[in-house]
């Protein structure tokens, strides 16, 4: 971890317990390991002296519930209710890691007690999510005691707007929200527009599909956000600020509405804060669900209460946005990796990543990688350094294949090109983007074209329907790619989806039109093989496409349990108990339910 | 009805609100917009009900029609795709034999829907039962989640069982 911190504010306790309280664990069960910790502490005397947190996400989700025990920094995996007693028996009386929920190194299957050893944990570098595992989001005291509102101070006190544009530029920090528009330039350009009335606005509408870095930080370490955004408005000279925050996360609104009233209480938000003068108002809005509201003019609309629809930009926001009034707006992220830069200088800031991006960049690592989770990496890290140290490599022994980045906006990036360093050139270059950060990893039993069908079924129903190349173009390639994954592609649909694409890469009026046509311009790039498999085989090469596979039940496999027949929603499969079972073609609707369901492989697609 | 929407108006003035805060109460009040509540406002307000069936019908977050007794919503993000969501979403529908453009089930007791991502990946495939989520949900777990959800309501009739 980079900062040792200040851990005054534990001294009370013994020991924390950190419990990991992001939605992952949650959705496992970290509430009931809450119960039955308390319960046992209660039991054995130990309430005094043991403090249980429930923290911000931890990363490691995929083991989860999972919980830190600081400060000894042990980690502790797949918590269960019944293992619990056991827990605090050996680690909290008998004073030794509990052997059998710590981390097992997979391949010597050795403990590895300390959570900074563990591969997962040990190639990360933690600036954004240097407190999601470490505090309660919901205490401003604990903010505080890890440098919390220091750099604000500084930034109020002591420091000029343009001295702070000046620092933010210098670090080269870019937009964590996808575009990756340098952040100290938006700010000059904020600073040097005159106007009675500006805003600053916070990004919180996080829709790129496998994505929750920035659901992560708002749950977790709020506080960073609005210092954030009260360093933005000092250096912009706004006096009032919007925090637009996605409709599915009500947990992210609490946290951030129990941090905004702390603020106001302390006086860090308000009239005259730190005795300096400067005002400023921050408010939360609730998005109401549409991706097309991540775009900055669609989102400006939405806070005036209309339908999120773009704006042509015939200037910046910075000159007009948000009510015709100059407004800086930068995502979750980009404000969270504020505070630090201002305490620590630009030189700090880049010492870390590429020439061209610097610093860190938190991606949710997801789809069919061993360790899914949450995780922040220096720019310029290698996508296998990340999928394979950090993720620990494809589950279930399968090949991979791409990797997906930057949600409905990006591209699939194929085997070759895994040492490719990661940063905004880089992607971009291989047909992809950085976007907000999602990376979903795909294998050998991923059909590139049933992909790309995924995401352009996605933006197609998010389109906004303003401007045609967008609602009309999507509609044709959607059309198309429908026709070739039902085995009805002809002859010259690839030429077809690339020229749609590119008239629509090129004409559309918002990002989300600008960059629909990505997942199948970059599959077609690295994966025609796939789409000619479709349209002259009539074949699915990865057994994916339903109308291009049929399922049978092998004989000799199936031992008539019945599983399949149970649950099969089209009553499709025929036979007796004991006996091998048949799938009956004509029913068949092909759900592929009996294929999960079956436990012994008996079922076979192709 | 009268009342609630009263207190919303109420919010409305006190917090500078504008016709997305209206309708988030609204839905939020009422599980859907129902048309009375628009008209009610648009009167109130002397806003076209037209400019707030034209956000209503934009977000997804709101709905025209009540919802079933038990929402089931299928995560249909990457992660979940991947992990077979649509197979889920397949299966769902036709185990209830829920036609095109159709949602709910015709006793009211089940309404389907999808979100774009959860962002609870690490679960995939991610399945919310009235709003808690289920994770590494497959067909089977699925189909006995709403034996449940079905034996609450219908205190396990012997048709249930069958089932």
């Amino acid at each position: 971890m980079e900062s040792g911190g200040n851990y005054s504010i534990m001294e009370r306790f013994r020991t924390h317990v950190m419990l990991c309280s992001g939605m992952n664990c949650v959705d496992s069960g970290t509430m009931k390991i809450k119960a039955a910790f308390e319960e046992e502490l209660r039991k054995r005397g130990l309430e005094g002296e043991i403090k249980i947190v429930l923290t911000g996400c931890n990363g490691y989700c995929a083991h989860g519930p999972v919980m830190v025990v600081q400060p000894d920094n042990i980690f502790y995996q797949s918590l269960t209710v019944e293992e619990v007693p056991n827990l605090v028996e050996e680690h909290f009386l008998k004073g030794r890691p509990y052997q059998k929920l710590l981390f097992k190194e997979p391949e010597k299957k050795l403990a590895i007690p300390q959570m900074n050893e563990i591969p997962f944990f040990k190639y990360q570098v933690l600036r954004v999510l240097r407190n999601t595992k470490l505090i309660d989001p919901e205490s401003l005291e604990e903010y505080i005691a890890r440098d919390g509102y220091q750099a604000a101070a500084k930034a109020l006190t002591q420091m000029t707007p343009e001295e702070i544009v000046m620092v933010v530029k210098d670090s080269g920090l870019r937009g964590r929200g996808g575009a990756g528009f340098p952040t100290g330039l938006k700010w000059e350009l904020g600073l040097k527009i005159k106007s009675d009335v500006k805003y600053v606005i916070c990004n919180g509408d996080e829709g790129d599909l496998g994505a929750f870095m920035d659901r992560a930080v708002m749950e977790g370490d709020p506080h960073s956000v609005i210092e954030g955004m009260i360093i933005c408005a000092k250096a912009t000279g706004s006096r009032q600020g919007y925090i637009y925050v996605r409709a599915e996360y009500p947990l992210a609104t609490k946290r951030l509405r129990i941090a905004l009233d702390q603020c106001y209480e302390t006086g860090l938000l308000g009239k005259d804060i730190f005795g300096t003068g400067f005002d400023f108002d921050l408010k939360i809005f609730k998005g109401a669900g549409a991706f097309v509201c991540g775009e900055a003019t669609a989102l400006m609309r939405s806070i005036e209460g209309k339908r999120g629809m773009p704006t042509p930009k015939l200037w910046r926001s910075a000159e007009k946005g948000l009510w015709d009034k100059p407004t800086v707006l930068n995502n979750v992220e980009t404000f969270a990796n504020i505070p630090q830069i201002i305490l620590k200088g630009a030189d700090w800031y880049r010492s870390l990543g590429t020439e061209r991006s610097g610093g860190t960049k938190v991606f949710s690592l997801t789809g069919k990688v061993r360790n899914s989770g949450l995780i922040e990496v220096p720019l310029g890290i290698s996508l296998r350094e990340i999928i394979y140290n950090i993720g620990g490599g494809i589950e279930g022994g399968k090949t991979f294949k791409a990797v997906q980045t930057g949600g409905p906006s990006g591209g699939c990036i194929p085997a070759n090109l895994l040492d490719l360093e990661v940063d905004y050139e880089s992607l971009a270059l291989a047909g992809s983007i950085m976007g907000s950060g999602g990376m979903v990893v795909l294998d050998e039993t991923d059909c590139m074209v049933d992909i790309a069908k995924f995401f352009l079924e996605f933006t197609q129903t998010e389109s906004c329907g303003k401007c045609i190349p967008c609602r009309v173009g999507t509609k044709r390639m959607l059309e198309i790619l429908d026709r070739v994954t039902s085995g009805n592609g002809k002859k010259g649909d690839i030429e077809l989806l690339e020229e749609l694409g590119h008239y629509i890469r090129a004409t559309s009026l918002c990002g989300l039109g600008m960059t629909a046509p990505n997942p199948v311009l970059s599959t077609l790039r690295y994966f025609r093989n796939e789409y000619e498999a479709h349209i002259r085989d009539k074949k699915c090469p990865a057994a994916v496409c339903k109308d291009l596979i049929t399922y049978s039940i092998l004989e000799e496999l199936c031992n008539g349990c019945g599983a399949c027949k149970r649950a099969c929603p089209a009553d499709a499969i025929r036979g007796t108990r004991k006996t091998p079972h048949r799938i009956d073609p004509e029913i068949c609707i092909k759900c592929g339910t009996c294929f999960d369901a079956c436990k012994f492989k008996a079922i076979m697609k192709v | 009805m009268e009342e609630a929407l009263q207190n919303i108006l109420t919010t409305y003035l006190k917090e500078d609100g504008n016709i997305i805060t209206i309708l988030q109460d609204v839905e939020e009040n009422f599980g859907y917009i129902p048309e009375e509540a628009v008209i009610w406002f648009s009167k109130k307000l002397d806003i076209p009900a037209s400019r707030f069936y034209g956000v209503a019908t934009f977000y997804a977050q709101f709905h025209l029609k009540p919802k079933g007794k038990n929402v089931i919503t299928i995560c249909r993000g990457t992660a979940c795709h991947v992990k077979g969501s649509e197979r889920l979403l397949r299966g769902f529908r036709k185990r209830f034999n829920l036609p095109d453009g159709e949602d709910t089930t015709a006793d009211g007791e089940f309404t389907i829907e999808t979100v774009a991502c959860e962002g609870t990946c690490s679960m995939a495939p991610a399945v919310l039962i009235n709003g808690k989520v289920c994770g590494k949900m497959t067909a089977d777990k699925l189909a006995r989640e709403i034996k449940i959800l079905k034996g609450k309501k219908t205190k396990k009739t012997a048709d249930d069982n069958e089932s």
